[in-house]
């Protein structure tokens, strides 16, 4: 309650403090040529008096939930709470619900001897926080305010604040990034503790179901992750690439060398349209649609093993979701090549279909390779279309109509439903993760390479 | 080629009265949609000589220059008209082919465009594509040939695996004639060739013109008036996309007829 009612104060100190610093530095704006405009200065106390107690009402809100607590357990009633520590929880949070009205009653005693005391010093921490912030905020702008001169540089000063502000949001993306794979490094530490690398990369049999009594069978708790890595290419980067590179290339050459101007205007658009379908929708379209017909086909023509969730259905759907990617990637670079080049062929007597394999396609190529290898990591990551339609069952089979699993489907699978915490299957979906996210910062690395190194050539 | 049996015939060009003739052109007209860039322009390109291509900035050179080895083509909404002809045959009549046209009218850039190919593939291209050589051993005798026609050759021959873009402007340049001239074409386009390239790589490409002349019938746009008089026996004086006046390259700079030419060649305009 005073959190916000503090905030509010600190803004509305803040749109004064820039109202009225504004004020001064224009009245002595038209006297000398200051440094920086009336706005500058108005920005400078501002910040000076927002950013501070911002701050600091942000780190106390953190804090005081801990002092609460702490003052609370040092109340003389609290000599009744039960020792154990997973009781003791049940019955602060308790006091927490009495004190903030949301419970009439709690189960232990206790409870409603502190509630009281818990209440009061909540109440107590929350306005000394409103006074130290509005305090701070309105030193900050004093001693802002009084640094105002004509020869003052707040245009500096704010641009600084600028930069900061602007480096923080770059930062929270990077660390981010690094706490995730952090969290999975830790986890799947965890997880080869009690699973061996050598036996998770290379092992052939994955069955992660664990027993739970000692004599249930068929829960033999396998970890080899080798057909969930093959089932992944397989799909990924086998059959969805056979789809997506042709239909990708060719789409990008006909739009950059064939199209009028106008059809490419419609075209373009529609084609990206597909990277914007969501994945579920590709996913039930798989899984309604094209694996029933391919099961009907192959059992027509006598295939073996063909199952209602097979390989091809996820590869070929994810194929046509990636043309996109692919065909994006090979227009820009195929749009990169200098028309000169495409004149110098032309003027050799070359056809325009000559020209394209022979001059356009071999030029552009590190940047297709680059949109192929990117696509690739985005299709080997791709989640939704092989839950759907790709199946659980972790075959090692080369057939397409047979049934494979991917390490995504397994993430998911191990990851829903009732588990504990710290189960070697659990544990596995992180270990999994983490391949998975190595793979992809390889192919992404590999393929900006390729394609920074193919740009260097015509610039 | 019947161009190569007086590539000691055109020593005397200023003769000015009968000469061979390779390409006529009568009447062109051309359009950008529905700007004109060229209007009613007749011109004779001789066969074993060089005719300069002069005039100020955007007056229809470049454009002229391509109607010759239907380079406007591939320029969308451009459309020409009038009458060309090479060795009598109209280049624009449905019976010609643009990929035979465009092997006997080949044509080097103002920036040089050697493919991001070895220095061997480059000079290579135009003789696979056309499929004129049935062997290796001929193939490898045809870019050897073709490089040093154009100078090249001492410079590139230990490395033609190398690629293209790795030599200097001025030797791509010369790597450009040289694909140019591997097809064996009857006339060659050259639109400013030594925009891009310094001095003295100029100068070779000068020097490589007059090795050429003969040879090939060769037109050539420049910007520089003392590259025209060196190179040229033949100059075409171009203005809004008109040809104000052509004759004789040492007759043209010493007393021109027109007034325009006079004040563009003494450096009076644009
Ligand atoms: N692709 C095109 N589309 C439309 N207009 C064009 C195109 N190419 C050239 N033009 C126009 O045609 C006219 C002649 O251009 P051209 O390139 O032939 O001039 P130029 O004499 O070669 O000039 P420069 O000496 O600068 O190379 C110019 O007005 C130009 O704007
Ligand atoms: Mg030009």
């Amino acid at each position: 309650m005073t959190f916000s009612v503090a905030l509010l104060l600190i803004l509305a100190l803040g749109v004064v403090a820039w109202l009225t610093a504004r004020g001064k530095a224009a009245a002595f704006a038209t006297s000398a040529r200051s440094h920086s405009r009336p706005g500058h200065h108005g920005w400078y106390v501002a910040l000076w008096a927002g950013v501070p107690a911002l701050i600091f009402l942000i780190a106390w809100s953190a804090t005081v939930p801990g002092l609460v607590a702490s003052e609370t357990l040092s109340a003389p009633a609290a000599v009744q709470l039960p020792a154990d520590p997973m009781e003791r929880s049940a019955v602060m949070a308790e006091v927490r619900g009495i004190a903030s009205g949301e419970l009439a009653g709690g189960f232990h005693p206790v409870s409603e001897q502190l509630a009281p005391i818990y209440r009061s010093a909540t109440t107590r921490f929350g306005w000394i926080g409103f006074g130290i912030a509005a305090l701070l905020a309105l030193g900050g702008g004093a001693y802002a305010w009084f640094r105002l001169t004509p020869s003052f540089r707040a245009r500096t000063a704010v641009e600084r604040v600028v930069m900061i502000a602007l480096i923080a949001a770059s930062l929270i993306a990077i660390i981010t990034t690094i706490g995730i794979v952090f969290s999975l490094l830790f986890e799947s530490l965890r997880f080869f503790a009690k699973v061996s690398p050598i036996e998770f990369l290379f092992g052939t049999t994955w069955s992660p179901q664990t027993a739970i009594r000692a004599d249930q069978v068929g829960s033999s708790g396998a970890f080899g992750a080798v057909p969930l890595f093959w089932g992944t290419i397989f799909i990924g980067a086998i059959i969805a690439m056979i789809v997506a590179i042709p239909l990708g290339l060719m789409s990008a050459i006909y739009l950059t060398q064939y199209a009028p101007p106008t059809a490419r205007k419609w075209l373009k658009p529609i084609l990206e349209m597909l990277a914007g379908v969501p994945t579920v929708v590709y996913g039930y379209f798989a899984a309604l649609t094209v694996a029933p017909a391919l099961r009907s086909f192959a059992a027509t023509v006598g295939i073996p093993g063909a199952s209602s969730e097979s390989a091809l259905a996820a590869g070929l759907v994810m194929g046509i979701m990636i043309i996109p990617f692919v065909s994006s990637m090979a227009d820009d670079s195929i749009a990169a090549v200098p028309q000169s080049m495409r004149d110098g062929s032309l003027a050799m007597g070359a056809t325009t279909s000559e020209t394209i394999r022979k001059v356009l396609v071999p030029a552009a190529l590190p940047g297709v390779v680059g949109g192929v290898l990117l696509a690739v990591s985005r299709a080997i990551g791709e989640t939704m279309i092989v839950v759907m339609a790709a199946g659980l069952a972790a075959n090692l089979t080369a057939n397409p109509f047979a049934s494979v699993t991917t390490v995504t489907t397994q993430i998911v699978q191990l990851l829903t439903g009732d588990q504990e915490f710290d189960s070697a299957k659990t544990l596995a979906a992180f270990a999994l993760g983490l391949v998975l996210f190595l793979v992809t910062l390889l192919l992404n690395i590999v393929a900006l390479g390729v394609v920074k190194k193919y740009r260097e050539a015509y610039d | 080629m019947n161009a190569q049996n007086f590539a000691d015939a055109a020593t005397d060009s200023t003769a000015g009265t009968e000469r061979d003739i390779k390409m006529v052109a009568r009447d062109v007209n051309v359009y950008y949609g529905p700007k004109q860039a060229i209007k009613g322009v007749s011109i004779e390109i001789p066969t074993d000589e060089v005719t300069a291509f002069i005039g100020p900035s955007g007056c229809g050179k470049s454009t002229f220059l391509r109607t010759l080895n239907r380079m406007n083509d591939t320029v969308s909404g451009a459309r020409v008209e009038g009458d060309i002809r090479l060795d009598g045959e109209n280049i624009y009549d449905s019976s010609m082919d643009v990929v035979q046209l465009r092997a006997r009218v080949g044509m080097v850039f103002q920036k040089p465009n050697p493919f991001p190919k070895s220095i061997f593939e480059n000079v290579a291209y135009g003789t696979r594509i056309h499929g004129l050589a049935s062997s290796r051993g001929e193939m490898e005798q045809i870019v050897e040939q073709s490089l040093k026609r154009a100078g090249l050759w001492d410079e590139v021959k230990d490395r033609l695996n190398d690629s293209g873009t790795a030599l200097s402007g001025g030797q791509q340049q010369r790597l450009c004639i040289a694909r140019a001239i591997a097809v064996d074409p009857e006339v060659i386009l050259m639109d400013e060739p030594c925009s891009a390239l310094d001095p003295i790589a100029t100068a070779k490409i000068e020097e490589l013109i007059h090795e050429l002349r003969g040879r090939y019938a060769i037109a050539i746009v420049t910007h520089n008036m003392q590259q025209a008089a060196r190179v040229s026996q033949r100059t075409a004086f171009f203005h809004l996309g008109h040809l104000v006046e052509y004759g004789d390259t040492s007759e043209m700079f010493t007393n021109p007829r027109e007034q325009r030419t006079k004040d563009y060649i003494t450096g009076r305009y644009g």
